[in-house]
């Protein structure tokens, strides 16, 4: 199974990016995420990058298309665990990730999407 | 041009008179210098004469780069080094080496008796020395750089420290000019802190950095940029009056938030991180209960 | 062997992936900090998939040099149209919407050599290196 799990915490989607993602996988991610934004109506998409040891521009244009669309569709897109040394690396290659806000750890993301009751849990997700 | 008259003639000169060279040379090394002991020098000596016999046995006697001089050169890059580390001098460590040559000529004029084969060895081993002695220098000088670029490395992560305000803010005072080289460091040093503290502010205060111009202010906002990527916004402060002149001259756009002092742009963060400093009555100087550690939210 | 050179070929993403991992084993092995470690893979990145996208596939050539000094050097061949204005691929090509640039200008900051040689029907050959400092 290669498609990229996505969770409902509260009223945003999270999705942890641990492998290395390939044409395939990404456009299937995309499709997948703007599902399950309409399907929730979720406020937000929290996209952990923390097992990532690099973030080149392919990721870089995905992180940027997903935010796009979700923008479309009144969510905020947080990008959230960045490696330090990832985040020296696209400051020096210049790619900007335009739309896409970031946080520390999905914790912190969670309180940056708009409208958020900081109390609801993973556990909360099937309250829909 | 060595011939393989002057090969033969050399090889035999190092099989029959190493003992005898290297009790003559010995005479010039230098017998007392508290750097190192007569005794050491002398086995150096040694072992490079010995090394030095027997790579002109092998290959072409007038290139030193080749394989056949492996052995010399490790010896003196490792000679080179360690003189280089008790505080010799260039000149002295090549001096040692050509030292050299005084008693490898007098053995041959010793025992040569065709006068053109005497000018031919004293010439190709002339060039051989010569080009062993240009090796130490520039071994010499490989380990001087070494230790200057480590120096200079341990001053600039000594010189980038992160000091944590409070709960979630931390500070950066920048002494000095800002380098690329530099940034690196801050930038590493800031983000490390911002994961191992979840710091949310960082201030940046640029009071001790001399001059900002296009570079600088481009190396400022990389670090921004960096912080941001994890989560945590940067205040600029310390911004003296002639350095906001130059970056608006200069045309540059600082898109930061920036305050005067480091004081005001705590307050900020502060007030952004959800607190308020409220005045309460109390004594200006310390009390002997102020060295408990106090909880702080 | 003061160099010891291996080739991969770059014909699908999954070569992208391998290319990145071969340049990560050879970076640690060389000694480069994580930071330079992670800058040269990135830009390993960067240049196999323009190989793939722009060059129509092509290889890697990784190359770790122990001697002298230490440092991974890898050469990018592809036999693609080639570039026909090199100064506007080496703008930064990361507008949303695909870009114009292809990014060169961004892989060549993050490296230590950076050499270019292309011209239309020629192909292209891009060689990189990070050195440990």
């Amino acid at each position: 199974m290669d498609n990229i799990a996505i969770l409902k915490i509260g009223n945003a989607l999270l999705v942890t990016i641990q492998v290395d993602m390939h044409d395939r996988l990404a456009t299937q991610l995309q499709e997948d995420l703007t599902n399950r934004i309409v399907q929730h109506r979720a406020r937000g998409v929290l996209i952990d990058i923390s097992a990532l040891e690099i973030v080149d521009s392919f990721i870089g244009r995905m992180l940027a298309n997903i935010a796009s669309v979700s923008r479309l569709l009144d969510a905020d897109t947080v990008v959230v665990g960045m490696r330090p040394e990832v985040a020296i690396t696209l400051v020096e290659l210049g790619l900007g990730l335009p739309g896409v806000k970031t946080a520390l750890n999905a914790e912190r993301g969670l309180a940056l999407i708009g409208g958020v009751d900081g109390d609801e849990t993973a556990e909360d997700a099937d309250d829909d | 041009m060595a011939t393989s008259a002057t090969q033969a003639a050399l090889v035999r000169l190092f099989n029959d008179g190493e003992a005898a060279i290297f009790a003559d040379w010995v005479k010039h090394l230098s017998a007392g210098d508290s750097r190192i002991s007569a005794q050491e020098a002398q086995s150096q000596g040694k072992e490079l004469l010995h090394a030095l016999g027997k790579a002109l046995g092998q290959g072409s006697i007038t290139e030193t780069h080749g394989g056949e001089f492996g052995e010399v050169r490790d010896l003196l890059a490792a000679f080179s080094r360690t003189r280089a580390m008790q505080g010799f001098s260039p000149s002295e460590t090549a001096t040692f080496v050509f030292s050299l040559k005084q008693p490898l000529f007098e053995r041959i004029r010793a025992t040569t008796s065709d006068a053109k084969q005497m000018a031919d060895s004293i010439w190709a081993l002339s060039q051989v020395i010569d080009q062993l002695g240009l090796f130490a220098v520039e071994m010499f000088q490989k380990t001087r750089d070494e230790l200057i670029e480590r120096q200079r490395q341990e001053i600039e992560e000594l010189s980038t420290p992160v000091v944590k305000l409070w709960e979630g803010i931390v500070a950066l005072p920048l002494i000095g000019t800002l380098d690329s080289g530099r940034t690196q460091v801050v930038m590493q040093n800031l983000l490390e802190t911002i994961v191992q503290t979840g710091a949310e502010i960082a201030i940046l205060d640029i009071t001790g950095v001399p001059t900002v111009d296009t570079l600088v202010a481009q190396h400022l906002l990389k670090t921004v940029s960096a912080a941001r990527l994890m989560g945590a916004d940067c205040i600029i402060s310390g911004i003296r009056p002639q350095i906001a002149q130059t970056i608006v001259q200069l045309g540059v756009e600082l898109n930061v938030i920036s305050k005067a002092t480091l004081a005001d742009a705590l307050a900020l963060a502060l007030k952004r991180t959800g607190r308020a400093v409220t005045k309460v009555k109390g004594n200006a100087r310390l009390q002997t209960e102020d060295a408990v550690p106090e909880k702080r939210g | 062997m003061p160099t010891t050179t291996e080739t991969l070929p770059i014909a699908t993403g999954d070569d992208i992936v391998r290319v990145r991992q071969k340049v990560r084993t050879r970076a640690v092995e060389v000694g480069l900090s994580l930071v330079d470690q992670t800058k040269l893979i990135t830009a390993a990145s960067e240049l196999a998939r323009n190989a793939l996208d722009y060059g129509k596939g092509g290889h890697a050539d990784i190359e770790t040099i122990t001697e002298v000094r230490r440092g991974v050097r890898i050469v990018f061949r592809d036999k693609g149209p080639g570039i026909a204005d090199i100064p506007q691929a080496m703008t930064d090509g990361f507008t949303s919407g695909g870009g114009l640039g292809h990014g060169l200008g961004g892989a060549k900051r993050l490296v230590d050599d950076f050499d270019l040689k292309s011209s239309p029907g020629q192909g292209t050959t891009i060689t990189i290196a990070r050195w440990k400092r």
